[in-house]
Formats: structure tokens, C-alpha cells, sequence
């Protein structure tokens, strides 16, 4: 018997219809990946595995079956029974998914006294058990933090300690490394590798990215719009993709070893920083972002600057831009000395839902810039911007638009022609892509390519990811605690890197394909116990 | 807890300063008034002479931060008073001597506060039971018909003045049904179960509109911690609704209704005036009002500070109570 069987599932929310028509199955102590972008569905169908639609109004058509138990026909006491105990769920954002008041430890003992009626102190004996299964470092003590004493990596380990709590046949992962680094995904990762192999319980994975669901699954089924494109063996669809849908995702996954064509960078430097520092608070409790780092940025070219979570990439961007002042060092604009914003040196922020004012058109956005400069001419203004929208990839008529009557990409692109409008040389990039599907964020990355050519543009790309910042790259820099730790032509940093941080970086970017990311992962366990 | 302790020293350092902030303000606006000081707080039936004298005793010569300096004095350390016979000893903390009813300010307040923190305190128990409980029970049933009939009795208490409450409850209670005598103040000291059944019908009355705005709080931030993600995930862990309710979502509104509460309780130590009238309870409230109409500044300014006195320390108390109840909070 399978322990998940799913037979023509549908979820509609209102007119909406999620899931449409989808069929799966799950044998005991097998892993299968859903993937696809985002609103294809897949983590509606997750939460329909565990029955978390019942009384949000959402309709749910077809048979679930999940370890024995028909989860639409079950009662909720059943219901109550399956959850967390034959099937646990481990969650996106580690830190929104715990309790902030209560201790970590008593959180979990709370969900395994649920199911299993045992003492308080069972209960929380067994809580140090699976925090220490999942290698939290002296669990009994760090059992009694909170989750904000908790970094994000322990947080998702924390999780899914709890999910191991009642040794559940089922676990169903959703998108359990997208909000975590490199480094950290990679020992997720390898972790649930390990669980799986020691207590053979059955995976259902929900991911984006095709790379994650390579280094972790047996099978993998595609999803588009609610329906299944294709499903089977990992190896296979991922290796040799039947269908074309899957084929244009494969092709739009950046890839960590592909060489890029360089730009035709010229020798004159338009920016330059030198012994760039920043400090944030005073006294004991000073905290420097960025140390010590100089850089020179050529005319046309792409400088990549990569780096995880509080490496102060992003406050070196925006110290580049003149947003935030230096607390030590210079930036050169055109051989001089530069303090507060530079026009010619704008920015393009990560967020693009956040970075767009809500309450104003798109086109006021992007007129912004222009008017900054004391432009008047109403009719100018219009014209400029119907013209940067076209450039953009948008259309002029767009101009009275708000900013939610977009998808992410298209106010992506907004941001970037709200960047152009200044007539800048440099663009600095913050993440321009991370919060972007695969494909959408190809089209974006093409953009930021073409507009470089055309306009002899120089592009500091500031980003987490390795992959997207090789693709965009000629010269990357790699910054840790604040200092840039190795930095080159892109192809020789990625390689043959030197420097020992660069090297775990690019051991934890997951593979594409499964033979390459079971290798790595014997790699990283090397490296680790190096 | 060593920072925890750091913050403590520095929130009561915090709270003394906003009270000598307080006590400037009050002293310069009433004793530093155009027209004669003398006059005014000796009252309009004194004699030229004893004007004379309360001019003396306030040291009117002197520049004004000099007589500020003596006031502050005075309840540092206490003061004497010569009333031309014979010298008076006001001990510490001395607020200073009403001349239209020559008695000291500090013995009015301390006969008049007992009752109102009597009434105060009371009541406050009761709002909080009343009004958090309204709150959960309306988070827990929302969207039933029992959480609407909840939300319409918080609205109807939200939206009628206390003393429509308080008239109402007395003429239906007292005088109808005959349940409970009309309200009376006895001392706690004198006899405890007098002192509770004179009470009850102003903590209800009190209580009741104050139960409206904490039932209302605490249905919206349970509300609020009910959409979190953290919620989700103890319901994908099978924990029971009543434990979801009741332990996690209550615990994440608890922040929001101590601050309230603090708020509340302080202001209800001066500001209960309407029910204390309405019940012919001789507490601080009324008292203010009296000495306000009859223009007795020392006793006004005096009953202003202890009234500030509470206010700052109910939101100490609360600031205190606040970082320990969310541990993430910065405690600077």
C-alpha cells in the first residue's frame, strides 16, 4: 500500500482554481519533489494533504489518502490524529513558523504530548532528543532560547526536530530552504538526506528550484497552473525533459558552471571605492558592516559582488549609490570624490512590491527621477516615460497603472526603468532577481544584458545566488563579514576558487543533476569533517 | 538579567524625571499666574492680614525658582509653618497647607485616596475578567452567532457614558429590585464585607465600559495572532483549538492589554470623578473638582502631582511587565 495516494485532486479558492485535476502517489519511504513556480499550486496541494483547508472555504474535490487515512472524509479528531504524528509538516520561513513566546523546547514537547499523552517531563525529555538528532549543539541548554535567539538555520533544524518528535511516516517539506543561505540550504539539505536514510520515513518536497529537488528526491513531478506537466524518476525528467514546458524551465535555471560571454568592457573606471568601512551603533555595541573594502567598476562592464545573509553586500551597495554615508573611505565618480545621492548612479532595489510606492501609478514612479532634475514639461515627462516603459519591456499605455496590476517581474521591470529615467552610468542591483520565478527572473537578467550593451552601462549585481551572478558576471567579488575575501574575473573565481569560504560556497550550490549532487554532497561531508 | 535589572534602574530614573517635569509645569502655571497668588490660594473671605501672612509663608518675595526649590523641599524633606502662634511641622512628603480649609494637603489626599484606589483597583479586576474574557471568547467563536451577539453587547458598552450605566444599574438594583442597599463608602479597615457589597455597583459601572475597550482589544490581537504563521503550524502539528486559542494566541495579545491596562489604571485614579459622584464616594476625583471650583491651588496642585504620581508609575509598572511578557523587546 502507498502512503500517500492522491486520485483528481482539485482546490478552488472562490472562482480560482488551484489544483486541477492532480493524481500522485507516494510508496513508504520514498521522496518525491513538487516543482514549480510560483502559483502553480504546489504548496496548495500540501496543505490539502493534511486537510489545513477544512474551514478556510476552499473546496476540495478528488481522494487524499495519507497513511491510512481518507483526509477528506476523516473526522477532525482523525484528522487531529494524522497531523503531526503519521505525517508532520516543516514550513517556509523558520521564523514566522514558531511561537516567539514560548521556548523552542516546549514548543515541541507541547506538539508531542498532543499525540502521545506522556508526563511534561517525557515530553521535554524527548524535545532535547530531536533537537539534538538534528545536531542543534548542546540541545539541552538551547532547548530553554526562543526562537529570535535562534539563527535561521537553527530555526528550520528546530522545525524539523519537531517534525520528527512522534516519528511521522510522512514528511512534507515546503520549501524548507528558500529563506535560508547557500551554505546553510546545503546542510538542510544534507540533514533531511540523512533522517530519511536512518528512519526511512517517506519526503514530499515543495520547491521552486529544480537544483533542490535534484539533490534530494527519487522522483519529481512538475506542476503548471494546478496540473501536472510530467512526472518520474528524478534523473529522467530532469535529464531528459518529455515535455516542453519542463524543458524552458530547465533552460531558465542559471547554472553555476556555464561560462559567460563577456561584455565589451572598456579600461575607463567610472566608480571607484577605496577602504570603503561602515559602521552601525556606538559604543560596545558597534557593529561594522562593511571593512575595508575598495573596488573599481569599468565602463560596460558587470561586477558581481555574492555573498549570504549579513555579509554587508547590500549596505556596500548602498554606500556605492550614496544612500548611506561612509564611515570611513571615498567613493570616486569620474576620478572624484563623491558624497551624498549621484544621480548618474542609481539603484535597483530587491523587493520590487515594496520598492514602488502603492499608492501612486508606475508612471509617477518613474517620473520621479525626471522631476528630481527640475523637469517641467508635463508633456516631456510623458513622453520620456512612456518611452523608458517601452524600453523596459512594457507598454507606454501603462503609465496610469498601480503597481499591484502587476506580476513581480513586470514591476521589476519598473524599478529598473525608474532607474534609467536619471540617465545613470552605473546601476547598482540589489538581489534585482531573488524574489523572481526561474524563467521570469532569465527575462530580467536578459533585460539588465541588453540595456548594458545598448547604453555602455556599468552594472554592480549585488546577490545571494552564485549561479545568476556567474551568468551576469565578467569580474565577481566574494564578501564575508564584511570584507571581501576573494574577488577576479568571474571565470577564474568560480573555477578555481582560493579562498576557502569561496570554495564551501560553490560545494553547497546545488546540482542539476543527481550524480553531480550526490558527489557534492560527499564533498561537503569532507569538508566538513576537514 | 543583568540587563533586565539595568533596564529597571533606568525606567524608574525615567519615571522620577517625568515627575519633576511634571511638578514644573504645575507649579509654574499655578503660582506663577498673573493677579494676586496670596489672595487667590488664601481664598476671597481672607483678611488683608492673613493674605499677608500666606504671602509670607509662600515667600512671594522670593524669585520664583527659589519658591520652587523650597516646594520641592518641602516634599523631600518636609517643612514648618509658622501660622503666627505657633509653628507647624509638615513631615515629608509635605505638598503644602490648604488655607481655605487649614489642613494639610497631604492629609486630604491620604483620607481621599484609600477610597479611590479602592474603587480603582476593584474595578480593575473586574474589567480585565470581564473584557478579556468577552475578547477571547469572540476570537474563539468568530464569525458564529455568539460572537456576534458578543460584539454587539461591546459596542453597546463602548458606546454608553458610565453614568447612564451607573444610574441605570442603581434605579434597576437598589431601587427596584432591592438587591443591595444604595452604594455606600465604609473603609476596608472597618468591616471588608461592607466595603466590597458598598462597592460593587461602581467597580460594575466602571468596569463596564472599561471591559468594552479591553474586550475589543484583546478580539483584535488574538485576531491578529490567529493569522500568523506560527498559528498554522500548530494546527499542521494536530494541537487542539482550544490550546491554539487559549495558549498561543492569547499569549501574543497579553502585550498589547498590559500596556492598556497601565494606561487605564493610572488615569482611573484622578479620572473616576463621574462614578464618584454619581455614588457619593468621597475619593480623589471628586475632591479635585471641589478644590478646583473653590480655586484651593495648594490642594489642585498637590492632587495633580499624586495623580501624575500613579499615571507614571501604572506605565512603569507596565513598561516593566511588557519587557518581560516579550522577551524581544530591546530594553534600552
Amino acid at each position: 500500500m502507498s502512503l500517500v495516494q492522491v486520485t483528481d485532486l482539485t482546490v478552488e479558492f472562490g472562482d480560482l482554481r488551484a489544483v486541477d485535476g492532480l493524481s500522485f502517489e507516494l510508496a513508504p519511504g520514498a521522496a518525491l519533489a513538487l516543482v514549480g513556480e510560483s502559483g502553480s499550486g504546489k504548496s496548495t496541494v500540501a496543505s490539502a494533504l493534511l486537510g489545513l483547508h477544512r474551514g478556510t472555504g476552499a473546496r476540495v474535490g478528488g481522494s487524499i489518502e495519507v497513511a491510512g487515512t481518507d483526509v477528506r472524509k476523516a473526522s477532525d479528531e482523525e484528522l487531529r490524529r494524522l497531523r503531526g504524528a503519521k505525517a508532520a509538516m516543516v514550513f517556509q520561513d523558520p521564523l514566522s513558523s514558531l511561537d516567539p513566546y514560548y521556548a523552542i523546547g516546549d514548543q515541541i514537547a507541547e506538539v508531542y504530548r498532543v499525540h502521545t499523552r506522556v508526563s511534561r517531563r517525557v515530553s521535554r525529555a524527548r524535545a532535547v532528543e530531536v533537537l539534538d538528532r538534528v545536531g542543534i549543539p548542546d540541545a539541552q541548554r538551547r532547548s530553554r532560547s526562543r526562537p529570535h535567539e535562534f539563527s535561521g538555520g537553527m530555526r528550520q533544524r528546530a522545525l524539523i526536530a519537531m517534525a520528527l518528535a512522534c516519528e511521522p511516516e510522512l514528511l512534507i517539506a515546503d520549501e524548507p530552504t528558500t529563506a535560508l543561505d547557500v551554505t546553510v540550504q546545503a546542510q538542510i539539505l544534507d540533514l533531511l538526506h540523512t533522517l530519511r536514510e536512518e528512519t526511512g520515513m517517506g519526503l514530499l518536497l515543495v520547491t521552486h528550484d529544480v537544483g533542490v529537488a535534484a539533490e534530494s528526491v527519487d522522483r519529481v513531478l512538475v506542476m503548471q497552473h494546478g496540473r501536472v506537466v510530467e512526472q518520474g524518476p528524478v534523473a529522467a525528467v530532469l535529464g531528459a525533459p518529455a515535455e516542453a514546458y519542463t524543458r524552458e524551465l530547465m533552460a531558465a535555471v542559471p547554472r553555476v558552471d556555464d561560462r559567460r560571454t563577456p561584455s565589451e568592457a572598456s579600461d575607463e573606471v567610472v566608480l571607484e571605492a577605496t577602504g570603503l568601512r561602515r559602521e552601525f551603533g556606538r559604543g560596545k555595541r558597534t557593529f561594522r558592516a562593511v571593512d575595508d573594502v575598495s573596488l573599481t567598476i569599468h565602463r560596460g562592464e558587470t561586477l558581481g559582488v555574492v555573498g549570504e545573509s549579513g555579509s554587508g553586500k547590500t549596505t556596500l551597495g548602498r554606500m556605492l549609490v550614496g544612500l548611506l554615508e561612509p564611515t570611513a573611505g571615498e567613493v570616486r565618480y569620474d576620478g572624484h570624490a563623491r558624497v551624498g545621492v549621484n544621480p548618474a548612479v542609481q539603484m535597483v532595489f530587491q523587493d520590487p512590491v515594496s520598492s514602488l510606492n502603492p499608492r501612486r501609478s508606475v508612471g509617477e514612479s518613474i517620473a520621479d527621477p525626471l522631476r528630481a532634475r527640475g523637469e517641467r514639461d508635463e508633456k516631456a515627462i510623458r513622453g520620456r516615460v512612456r518611452e523608458l516603459l517601452e524600453r523596459v519591456g512594457l507598454e507606454g499605455a501603462h503609465y496610469d497603472r498601480y503597481p499591484h496590476e502587476f506580476s513581480g517581474g513586470q514591476r521589476q521591470r519598473v524599478g529598473i526603468a525608474r532607474a534609467l529615467a536619471a540617465d545613470p552610468r552605473v546601476i547598482v542591483c540589489d538581489e534585482p532577481v531573488s524574489a523572481l520565478d526561474v524563467t521570469t527572473q532569465a527575462q530580467v537578467v536578459a533585460l539588465l544584458g541588453e540595456l548594458q550593451r545598448e547604453l555602455g552601462l556599468a552594472l554592480v549585481f549585488v546577490a545571494h545566488d552564485l549561479a545568476v551572478v556567474r551568468q551576469v558576471s565578467d569580474r565577481v567579488a566574494v564578501m564575508r563579514g564584511g570584507r571581501i575575501v576573494e574577488s577576479g574575473p568571474a571565470d577564474e573565481v568560480y573555477d578555481n576558487p582560493q579562498d576557502p569560504y569561496t570554495k564551501q560556497l560553490l560545494a553547497a550550490v546545488p546540482a542539476l543533476d543527481p550524480q553531480v549532487a550526490a558527489r557534492r554532497r560527499a564533498e561537503r561531508r569532507e569538508l566538513a569533517a576537514a | 538579567m543583568s540587563g533586565f535589572a539595568g533596564f529597571a534602574v533606568r525606567r524608574t530614573v525615567a519615571a522620577v524625571l517625568t515627575l519633576l517635569a511634571l511638578s514644573v509645569i504645575i507649579y509654574v502655571v499655578f503660582y506663577a499666574t498673573p493677579g494676586n497668588v496670596a489672595q487667590i490660594t488664601c481664598g476671597p473671605r481672607c483678611s488683608p492680614e492673613q493674605v499677608h501672612q500666606v504671602a509670607q509663608q509662600l515667600r512671594l518675595d522670593d524669585p520664583l525658582y527659589l519658591r520652587y526649590w523650597h516646594f520641592l523641599e518641602g516634599i523631600v524633606v518636609g517643612q514648618d509653618y509658622s501660622t503666627g502662634t505657633s509653628v507647624e511641622h509638615c513631615s515629608a512628603p509635605c505638598l503644602g497647607q490648604s488655607y481655605q480649609s487649614d489642613q494639610q494637603v497631604m492629609q486630604i489626599i491620604l483620607t481621599k485616596l484609600p477610597v479611590s484606589l479602592s474603587l480603582v483597583i476593584g474595578a480593575m479586576v473586574l474589567w480585565l475578567l470581564l473584557g478579556v474574557g468577552t475578547g477571547i471568547l469572540s476570537a474563539w467563536r468568530r464569525g458564529r452567532l455568539s460572537e456576534r451577539v458578543l460584539t454587539g453587547i461591546t459596542l453597546a458598552g463602548l458606546s454608553t457614558p458610565v453614568f447612564v450605566i451607573g444610574l441605570v444599574l442603581m434605579i434597576v438594583v437598589c431601587g427596584q429590585l432591592e438587591l443591595l442597599p444604595f452604594p455606600e463608602y465604609v473603609s476596608f479597615s472597618d468591616d471588608p464585607e461592607q466595603w466590597a457589597w458598598g462597592l460593587l455597583l461602581p467597580w460594575l459601572t466602571l468596569a463596564l465600559g472599561e471591559a468594552a475597550y479591553f474586550a475589543r482589544l484583546t478580539r483584535a490581537s488574538m485576531l491578529e495572532t490567529l493569522a500568523e504563521d506560527h498559528i498554522r503550524t500548530f494546527r499542521a502539528y494536530g494541537v487542539g483549538e482550544r490550546s491554539i486559542v487559549g495558549r498561543h494566541a492569547l499569549r501574543g495579545a497579553l502585550a498589547p492589554i498590559i500596556a492598556l491596562n497601565a494606561n487605564d489604571f493610572g488615569s482611573a485614579v484622578g479620572g473616576a470623578v463621574l462614578i464618584e459622584s454619581l455614588f457619593g464616594l468621597p475619593g480623589i476625583g471628586q475632591e479635585l473638582v471641589h478644590a478646583v471650583n473653590v480655586v484651593d491651588l495648594p490642594v489642585v496642585v498637590g492632587m495633580v502631582l499624586v495623580i501624575g504620581f500613579f499615571v507614571v508609575l501604572a506605565n512603569a509598572v507596565a513598561d516593566v511587565l511588557y519587557a518581560l511578557a516579550d522577551r524581544r523587546v530591546v530594553l534600552t
